[in-house]
């Protein structure tokens, strides 16, 4: 348990650091980007919607100490003031509208990448030296070398442009109408296509190598040994003696992943112009959009950090070491 | 794990001079890194003024336009040749900065220990954990766009992970008894760290700074790419949004971001060869691990089910 708690503190403390960052960040910068952002408002907006505006993002005219104490309630309460340019909602709501999109994009693609790079791993590290091995972590290399988003550019150009094949951008077309309906789904699926194809291919080396690094140690290990010299079967040998041992880095490395995809699927969203959290964060930066901007950036960090803790739990859960040390 | 711990005394550039002359992988890098440094710094003076209007906007490459020209008619080729110069600049200024930051936490973290080590890690740990895409944007949202901003916001979301390599390194060095004897014998603490404890970094430094290098690229890149560089300048990021803005893509007009993906995927591959062969002459374990493999393949056996052992003294 205390291991627990002590990881807690740590999320809360980075969580408290992202919040004063926010708060802190347009207070530093020259220009006053406050000023700038209240005379756009003042023209849209009621003086008392305006005074409430400035009271969620702390610009009152109290000390500097009370206004921060001003956006932290607010923030605790979930109030992340209003979007300029979705005007007048909401920044939340804005952010709810991203995060469904985000959620099923990165989510769906942090998992395939997931359970096929690992699959692989397994492979790799089983038949050593085998065309797997060989092959796949020099193919995975070569594409990391390029930046991400230049093979989603290049993948849109290819597959969707030349070829046709997939859509050029977006969530779902224009003319269908958003609903469970057969026809919907089709569409989302074809437009998630090519995104997820990307997402997949650029991070399933880190997965291959990790598992297969870890899984070639605990080949190594002696109950791998005892497990063959008792004649099981291989695949069980494989699977549930070497495996499930090795997947433990991974599971580590999963948490931090999470942030990666969730901040990274950013520039997929941006090439495919797909609706989720990084496309609306890009374009509040680019229409200064300051409210919404800061609101999906502590979006994404308190996501990011109640995912590291969840890892925490399953870490905790899977590996007896933590739970020794702890107690 | 690359702790050369018994590699000898070299500066950093005798370090990589011996990885660049024994080893093929860092030679191969070497090379294609200095072609693209020339390029670097006389590459703008051969193509003149880039941003100058030559032709008409997203005609493919031809024998007057190596690389075709860009949706306002420029021509690619120049871009990318000067916007190499600013591209490599920001990238080898940020690499090293990015360690320096890196090593001024985590050195004292590793070597000092107690309160300052629980200080610093918390404070790397809380920058690791936090996502750096987003939180670059943001910080890059509110300042002047320009190099400068690129390069401060590269550093504060990149140190965090190499304070951490770093602070493992001088916590491993803190234990070793030359150390120890440098304490007992009365000399001062800054003066350890600088003589005995940072020389014997060296190439676990120069190996971080190569890789900071490629992030430093990759990252610059792009955040120009989503528009937070100053986008009037020529560099590679920008010439990928002007790119995606002028919907070259939906074009057709592959040869307006094609030439610059392959640089920074060339540029990131040198590097990461040279890191490599680097490794390979500066790694103990690897060392041995060669050396057993041709032991072992000398007597027709395959080195599947063998582990090296490091010989602590040869």
């Amino acid at each position: 348990m205390n291991y627990l708690l002590r990881r807690l503190f740590f999320y809360a403390s980075a969580a408290w650091t992202a919040v004063t960052l926010n708060f802190f960040l347009p207070r530093l910068m020259p220009g006053d980007p406050a000023t700038a952002l209240f005379a756009r408002f003042s023209g849209q907006m009621t003086p008392e919607a305006l005074t409430a505006m400035r009271e969620a993002l702390g610009f009152t005219n109290e000390p500097l100490g009370r206004q921060y104490l001003t956006y932290l309630q607010h923030v605790l309460r979930g109030d992340l003031g209003i979007s300029i340019s979705k005007f007048p909602s909401p920044v939340v709501d804005v952010i709810g509208e991203g995060l469904r999109w985000t959620l099923f994009l990165a989510g769906t693609g942090v998992v395939l990448s997931f359970v096929i790079g690992s699959l692989l791993g397994v492979i790799a590290a089983w038949w050593r030296r085998g065309w797997v091995d060989q092959w796949l972590p020099s193919v995975f290399s070569f594409i990391g070398a390029f930046p991400y988003f230049w093979l989603a550019m290049f993948a849109l150009w290819w597959f969707g442009f030349t070829l046709g094949w997939f859509p050029l951008g977006h969530a779902y077309a224009d003319d269908t109408v958003p609903g469970w309906t057969l026809e919907f789904v089709a569409d989302v699926l074809r437009h998630a296509a090519l995104p997820l194809a990307t997402v997949v291919l650029a991070t399933l080396g880190g997965w291959l190598l990790t598992m297969r690094n870890a899984m070639i140690t605990v080949l190594g290990s002696d109950h791998v040994n005892l497990a063959r010299a008792k004649g099981l079967e291989p695949r069980s040998v494989m699977l549930r003696y070497a495996a499930r041992n090795a997947l433990l880095p991974s599971i580590t490395g999963f948490g931090m992943a999470l942030g990666y995809v969730l901040g990274g699927s950013l520039l997929t969203e941006v090439v495919f112009s797909y609706p989720g959290q990084g496309y609306l964060l890009v374009q509040a930066v680019r229409s200064q959009d300051y409210p919404l901007m800061q609101g999906i950036f502590l979006f994404i960090t308190l996501a990011v950090l109640a995912a590291n803790w969840l890892v925490d739990l399953a870490t905790w859960w899977l590996d007896a070491r933590t739970r020794e040390s702890a107690s | 794990m690359s702790g050369p711990l018994h590699a000898p005394r070299m500066g950093p550039i005798e370090l990589l001079w011996d990885a660049v002359r024994s080893d093929r992988r860092a030679l191969s890098g070497a090379i294609i890194l200095a072609v693209f440094l020339a390029v670097a710094v006389f590459g703008p003076h051969i193509v003149g003024d880039a941003t100058a209007l030559v032709g008409i906007p997203l005609q493919p490459p031809s024998w007057e336009h190596w690389l075709g020209t860009n949706g306002q008619g420029q021509d690619v080729f120049a871009q990318l040749v000067v916007g190499t110069r600013v591209s490599l600049a920001i990238g080898f200024t940020v690499g090293l900065l990015v360690v320096l930051v890196g090593a001024l936490v985590g050195v004292p973290a590793g070597y000092f220990g107690g309160k300052v080590d629980g200080a610093l890690s918390g404070l790397a740990n809380v920058f690791l954990v936090l996502p750096g895409l987003p939180l670059a944007i943001v910080i890059a949202a509110y300042l002047p766009s320009g190099p400068v901003t690129l390069g401060l916001v590269l550093v504060v979301t990149g140190w965090a992970w190499n304070a951490r390599v770093l602070r493992s390194q001088a916590l491993a060095l803190r234990r070793r008894d030359f150390v120890a004897a440098a304490r007992v014998s009365g000399e001062s603490r800054l003066r350890i760290l600088a003589v005995e404890v940072l020389p014997n970094m060296t190439s676990v430094i120069v190996a971080q700074v190569i890789g900071s290098t490629v992030y430093a690229i990759g990252a610059q890149v792009g955040l120009e790419f989503l528009g937070l560089g100053d986008v009037s300048a020529v560099t590679w990021g920008t010439n990928l949004y002007w790119a995606q803005n002028d919907s070259a893509l939906l074009t057709g007009a592959w040869w307006t971001f094609a030439p610059t993906g392959l640089c920074v995927a060339l540029v990131g591959f040198a590097l990461t060869q040279l890191n490599a062969g680097f490794d390979e002459i500066t790694n103990p374990r690897l060392r041995l691990e060669r050396a057993w493999r041709t032991f072992l393949g000398d007597r027709g056996r395959g080195v599947e089910r063998s582990t090296p052992v490091v010989r602590d003294h040869d």
